[in-house]
């Protein structure tokens, strides 16, 4: 049994609460109140109940077909973006110089794209991928690759999850590489002394070495890509059809393409509840790590 | 002060009612008697606030899962599964 904490220091967050309050509960409750009624403007409601909340998970309707559509693309983009940028990640940060002026170069050039604002990437892509102009576009056209993004629905999704790879992988790589420089030396003498190849050291001792790291990665991952709007929308704009509409991009073309507030607000909390989940794993996945650390020094 | 705009009704202000007393009630068994961590069936370390956070969100998924499967079926099932739900959270998580 832990000793109980002294709780007063809660009261010096108040000022934060409040400012919450305005800019996150005060909406929230609105949209609340949105998903049990509907609207056709002028601040006049017609209460709805639960409709929409039915209606959005029962596949059989329009507007549940809709959500689960925008849900499957929106996990399988997530997986997507995953499965490239984890294991792209580990290898270049493997690759990454461990001394000399290489590793300050290497860093700043990896975290450039980081730096980079998401509109500004959605833009650099969108002309980059285009047929006419662009040099992605241009030179798979050239080369006899029909390309083009706007109307082939595979070549717009190559297209916005090379962008998060392009967008992101550095992240990836950033966290694996003070990863694996936190590994001591003693491991790397003692894999010398047994004669393991460079595959048994990744295997026995990198790998597990990063395993805390790579939660990480993999979580702010996945709830990055599973709440992306703006690149995929400067690039795509959810299309070509619904072809790359994730979940995001379908909520504002409900809330404010068709005005269908109240309709909005029940996908939007369910959304909501989802990210929040992942949230909490993500939370509880590190703060476990930061217990255990505790524990084992004490 | 206008309001309008927050589309008020009685139900999401009754919802919103209890949920405040329930952090209310939760602040002052917490001044009461301080949080401490204990390791459950989940093999984290909760606190009574983390149980109560498991709860809530365990309960919204308790009743969007009704609405999906149970059709027409009366929502208070749902809530009194969540109760359960909650009651174990409180005494194993």
């Amino acid at each position: 049994m832990s000793k109980p904490r002294d709780q007063r220091a809660w009261l010096l967050v108040l000022p934060v609460v409040a400012l919450v309050a305005f800019s996150a509960l005060i909406p929230v409750m609105t949209v609340v109140n949105y998903s049990l009624q509907d609207t056709f403007g002028n601040n006049v409601f017609f209460w709805n109940g639960l409709g929409w909340f039915r209606d959005l998970l029962d596949p059989a309707t329009e507007f549940g077909g809709r959500f689960r559509g925008a849900l499957w693309r929106t996990l399988l983009f997530s997986a997507l973006c995953l499965l490239i940028e984890v294991p792209l990640g580990i290898g270049v940060a493997l690759t990454l110089p461990r001394r000399g002026w290489g590793v300050a170069a290497s860093l700043v050039l990896l975290a450039l794209p980081l730096l980079i604002p998401w509109n500004v990437v959605g833009t650099i892509w969108q002309v980059f991928g285009r047929g006419d102009i662009g040099l992605l576009g241009a030179a798979l056209n050239g080369l006899g690759i029909d390309y083009n993004y706007a109307q082939d629905p595979l070549d717009a999704w190559i297209t916005v999850v090379l962008m998060d790879v392009w967008h992101w992988t550095s992240l990836v790589v950033l966290l694996c590489y003070a990863g694996l420089r936190a590994i001591p030396d003693a491991y790397y003498q003692a894999a010398r002394v047994d004669g393991a190849g460079a595959w048994a050291v990744f295997r026995a001792i990198q790998l597990p070495k990063l395993q805390r790291v790579l939660t990480i990665a993999v979580l702010l991952r996945f709830m990055d890509s599973f709440m992306i709007y703006t690149e995929p929308f400067v690039v795509t704009g959810g299309g070509p059809g619904n072809a790359t509409t994730f979940l995001s991009i379908d909520l504002v073309k409900i809330a404010l393409g068709q005005f269908d507030l109240g309709k909005a607000a029940a996908m939007s909390i369910v959304y909501n509840l989802i990210v929040l989940t992942v949230c909490w794993i993500f939370f509880a996945t590190t703060t476990r790590g930061q217990s255990e650390a505790v524990g084992e020094r004490s | 002060m206008d309001l309008s705009w927050m589309a008020w009704t009685w139900p999401s202000a009754l919802f919103f009612g209890l949920f405040l007393a329930v952090l209310l009630v939760m602040t002052l068994l917490a001044l009461r008697w301080p949080e401490t961590e204990r390791i459950g069936i989940l093999r984290l370390p909760t606190t009574r606030g983390d149980r109560l956070f498991l709860t809530l969100l365990g309960a919204a998924f308790i009743h969007l899962g009704w609405l999906a499967l149970a059709g027409e079926a009366p929502l208070w099932g749902a809530s009194l599964l969540s109760l359960l739900f909650g009651a174990a959270m409180f005494r194993w998580a």
